[in-house]
Parts: structure tokens; C-alpha cells; sequence
């Protein structure tokens, strides 16, 4: 195409483009003005952006970047807003970690805080385990009820909120079940005995006969954790076996299970992931579901 | 009027009446703004913040990581905390370029059907991953996610985990090739096996600077051969573990964003 002297449409006096559709002729009206000063109006903008906000990369050879001059970081801002809630929890936190934590108790408005921040925090990271409103799982602790592995009074659930069942934390609570069959402390005979015997003590009728000769083989072996009426230890985390309570399921097939490749369930450590009055708070918040001591 | 103005405003006319000048006109303002976006983060040292503890993943990892992506976990779980304080708040410290340096490729997502999972790792245990890819509701009853129980009963297939390695060391990840011969080894031994277990820490903790950054244990809790369960549950609670937050300066200039 060549460019052809300007056509002027003798109807509007406007310019033609030279283009022709049977016998219709497109005018070079100018673009509206609206259209060209917002055209213009967004350059104007990215300069001002480009000034006020870190935007150009240094070139190669050089590092870095313009900064801005409004010093504009996202992770400067999420820094300080973080530390600006810390800040308003700060007297929060001091009060529920400044009291004794049976104190928390005593206090209507502390109980209440720590009740609301617990429960918070409960809903977000225990309750994949324990359940919505601590109603547990299989393996995974009822919280709603009285009955305790490691104790039931809030110091007792703070330190197991703290420093976890047989986490990686130094501090955490830490007992082994021994694995009776598969590591061949008992045969399997004895530990079919053994499932008669603790099905006869969880008050369900037994095969009697199993259950005597069962009694010396727990007493040798059992008792030293679940203790010699078989009602469990908290100082050992070792449970009740006399109720109709199971953390893993108390028909035969499960406790012949249980006796024979033993259960290590493992509970994390809080301590990385949360403050202490965090901690504080989802201790009073488990205490408060119904069964605390 | 336009016969008025000036001569370079006419130039437009030349991209108006030739397709190909058109073409080209626009793939050079494109390539431009591509250039400056992209070019930068090549020689910008602080693309990728320096940090410590950042390791290859183990090879057990690696299988794990392949599943996950096998899978389509990646659709419906992001790996990534933005810079925002309910983020922050909820998962943890925000994710740094550098926790994904080893990712090929990287798992950032953008969809959240589920939680983020970049700090997954630790929080909760074994079991809970094991019950939990099982059958997701048994644990959390709200849940819309799919069982994925046939992963217990799947052998783990190693017979390209080599390979993979080598093409990642291509790729710049720091393996060298004693740790990729002893990819099989350091397999067995990160679950559970009667392996050196030794070699395999001092590998890669020997990379990562610290120790204790290789968890050692039976994953799925079952006898035999490591599943693929496994080496996703051992995936999972690497997540988010790596960077040593202790050594990592959030304030200095070199790490802002």
C-alpha cells in the first residue's frame, strides 16, 4: 500500500483513511478524548507508581532494586501489623501467664478470654485430631470426658499442650508401650489369655479359664504401668483398663492388636507454634469441655 | 485535525496498514516488559533470601513429593503463606523463595480447597497423616477431601528415583553422586529399614548445616516394604521444617519485598 494524498470527505470535512467498501469510505476521525487522556493518564500513573512504590530491578551488574519513596514491603508490613496484635494481646497474655493457672478459674473476665482465645485456637489446630469440641476419635483422646491419660487439671494439660506425647520435644512425655508379640515378650497363647483377661476385669463376660491362667502373666508384665488393679498410672500416661473407656477399641480383635504391636500415639509439641498464654488459654478451653479436674 | 499534527504521530499509520509491522511491533513492547520482569531475577542475588538449613529433599521425600503430585494434591492445597497477618497468624511465618528452591516444580497453587501446606510438617503426627489419607472423614467429618487408602497398599516404585536425581542435579539442585547412589539405601533407611541410617543424616544434614533434619522412622506404621504412603506421610512432615527461622533476618534489606 502506498500512502495516497489525504482524502478530505467533502460531507463532515474529515480526512478519509484511504480504505473503500463498496463505495463506503471509513473516516480518520481523531481518537475521543476521553479515550486518550485516560491513555495518557495511566503512563502519567505508572511513573508516579514507579516513584512512590519499589518498582525498577537494578540493572545487570548492579543489585537491588528503587525502594520507593513511600519504603513500601510487604513482609515490613505484615511484621508490623503482627507485632501490633502481639502488642494488644501483650496484656492479654500477661495476665492469664501472670496467675497461677487455677487463678484463670477463679477470674469471671479471665476465664472468659481465655476461654474465647482457646477456643480459637482449639478449632484450628487440635480439632484435626480430638474433634470438634473434643469429642476424639479412634486413638485420638476424648477431651469432653473425665477420663485422663496424663491428668486432667490444667497444669497437667498444659504440659501436655506444651511438650506433647512422645514428640520430638526433650521435655515431652515419654513412655513405650512394649510391643508384646512382636517382640516376643509373650506367645501368642498368652496374649490370647491376655485379651480374655482384660475383656473379664472391663466387666464383659470371658472365658474364665484363659482369665486365670492370664492373671500372674499380668502381673508380671502389666502391672508395673497399668497398675496392679489394672487401673491405669497418669504418671505413665498408661489408661484405666477396668472401665468401658477405649482409646483404640476394646472388642478382641483390637486389644489382641493393641497387646501384641502396642500403640504409640504421638501428640506434637505446641511450644514452636504457639505463646505461652496461647498455650495457657487452650489449656483452660480443653479443661473447660466438660472434664477438667 | 490529523493533517495537523506532527510527522511522528503519523508513524502510526505504517502499523495500522502492514499486519507484519504490527506483529513484530507488538512482540517487541511485549518482549520488553517480559525482559525487565524476568531478566532481573537471574542476577539479583536476593531473588532467593540466604538462609539456613535448606537441603535437597531425600530421595524418600522426593518419591513422596512425586505422589503428591501424582495425585493432584496441588489443586486443592497451596504451599505458600502470603506476607498477610490472618496467614501468619494461622500457618505461620510466610513462605520464603528459598523454601521452594529445590522444588521442580515449585507447589506454591494458587486454590485452597484445603488448608496451606507449606508448614503441615510436624504438625500433626504419622498416625493422624496415615488415618487421615486413609479416610479423611474418620478424623475430620466436615471434610470434602478423597480417601486415598490404596496408597498404604502400593509399593514404593524407586526405579526412576535416581534418574530423577540426576536430572535435578542438572537442574542445580545440590545432589551429589554419592547421594545418588545411595538413593536406594538412604530410602530403606528414612523408613525405618535396617539401613545406615548414619550416611543418610550425614548427607544431608551435612547440606542443611544442622542436625536432626531428617526424620527416621516406620512413616505409615506398617511391616514390609516402604508404601507409598510412606514416602508421602515422610514428604508431608518435612513441609515447612527446613529453613532455620533462628538464622533468618527478616529485617534486612536484602530480604525485603
Amino acid at each position: 500500500m502506498t500512502d495516497r494524498s489525504p482524502e478530505i470527505d467533502p460531507h463532515s470535512q474529515v480526512e478519509t483513511t484511504g480504505h473503500e467498501w463498496d463505495g463506503i469510505k471509513e473516516l480518520n476521525n481523531p481518537l475521543p478524548r476521553w479515550w486518550l487522556f485516560i491513555f495518557w493518564g495511566t503512563i502519567v500513573v505508572a511513573i508516579i507508581y514507579w516513584v512512590l512504590m519499589p518498582a525498577w530491578p537494578a540493572p545487570p551488574g548492579m543489585q537491588g532494586n528503587t525502594l520507593g519513596v513511600l519504603g513500601q514491603s510487604d513482609r515490613a508490613t505484615v511484621a508490623a501489623e503482627v507485632s501490633e496484635t502481639a502488642k494488644m494481646r501483650a496484656e492479654l497474655a500477661s495476665r492469664l501467664s501472670a496467675v497461677d493457672a487455677s487463678a484463670i478459674l477463679q477470674d469471671h473476665d479471665l476465664s472468659q478470654l481465655a476461654l474465647g482465645l482457646g477456643e480459637s485456637a482449639f478449632g484450628d489446630n487440635c480439632a484435626t485430631c480430638h474433634g470438634a469440641g473434643g469429642r476424639g476419635a479412634k486413638g485420638y483422646p476424648r477431651l469432653a470426658d473425665d477420663i485422663w491419660l496424663w491428668g486432667g487439671t490444667l497444669t497437667d494439660i498444659e504440659t501436655t499442650i506444651r511438650h506433647g506425647i512422645r514428640s520430638d520435644d526433650p521435655d515431652a512425655r515419654m513412655t513405650d508401650m512394649p510391643a508384646f508379640g512382636r517382640d516376643e515378650f509373650l506367645t501368642s497363647a498368652e496374649i490370647k489369655d491376655m485379651v480374655e483377661f482384660v475383656t473379664a476385669i472391663s466387666g464383659r463376660k470371658a472365658n474364665l479359664a484363659a482369665v486365670d491362667r492370664a492373671r500372674p502373666i499380668f502381673q508380671t508384665n502389666c502391672a508395673s504401668c497399668h497398675g496392679v488393679d489394672a487401673r491405669g498410672d497418669r504418671a505413665q500416661g498408661a489408661p484405666n483398663l477396668t472401665d468401658a473407656e477405649w482409646l483404640y477399641g476394646g472388642d478382641r480383635d483390637t486389644l489382641q492388636a493393641t497387646i501384641f504391636g502396642a500403640r504409640r500415639g504421638v501428640m506434637p509439641a505446641w511450644t514452636t507454634r504457639f505463646d505461652p498464654a496461647t498455650i495457657r488459654a487452650l489449656a483452660v478451653y480443653v479443661h473447660s469441655l466438660g472434664g477438667g479436674e | 485535525m490529523a493533517t495537523r499534527q506532527s510527522k511522528l504521530f503519523n508513524k502510526h499509520k505504517l502499523f495500522e496498514r502492514h499486519t507484519f509491522v504490527l506483529l513484530l511491533g507488538i512482540l517487541v513492547v511485549v518482549a520488553i516488559g517480559g525482559l525487565i520482569e524476568i531478566v532481573p531475577l537471574f542476577y539479583l542475588k536476593n531473588t532467593i533470601e540466604k538462609v539456613e538449613g535448606m537441603r535437597p529433599y531425600t530421595p524418600l521425600e522426593l518419591a513422596g513429593q512425586n505422589i503428591y503430585i501424582r495425585e493432584g494434591c496441588n489443586t486443592c492445597h497451596s504451599q505458600m503463606i502470603r506476607p498477610l497477618r490472618d496467614e501468619v497468624e494461622r500457618y505461620g511465618h510466610y513462605s520464603l523463595a528459598a523454601e521452594s528452591m529445590y522444588d521442580h516444580p515449585f507447589q506454591w497453587g494458587s486454590k485452597r480447597t484445603g488448608p496451606d501446606l507449606a508448614r503441615v510438617g510436624g504438625k500433626y503426627s504419622d498416625d493422624w497423616h496415615r488415618d487421615h489419607l486413609i479416610n479423611p472423614r474418620a478424623l475430620v467429618p466436615e471434610s470434602i477431601m478423597p480417601p486415598y487408602a490404596f496408597l498404604a497398599g502400593r509399593t514404593l516404585d524407586l526405579s526412576t528415583i535416581q534418574d530423577q536425581m540426576r536430572t535435578l542435579q542438572f537442574e542445580g539442585v545440590p545432589y551429589t553422586t554419592p547421594m545418588i547412589d545411595a538413593a536406594l539405601d538412604n530410602t530403606m533407611a528414612q523408613a525405618g529399614g535396617d539401613y545406615d541410617v548414619e550416611a543418610l543424616r550425614k548427607s544431608y544434614d551435612g547440606i542443611a548445616g544442622r542436625d536432626g533434619t531428617v526424620p527416621v522412622r516406620n512413616f505409615d506404621g506398617m511391616d514390609g516394604a516402604p508404601t507409598e504412603l510412606d514416602a508421602l506421610i515422610a514428604y508431608l512432615q518435612m513441609l515447612g521444617t527446613l529453613v532455620d527461622f533462628k538464622t533468618y533476618e527478616a529485617g534486612d534489606l536484602s530480604n525485603r519485598r
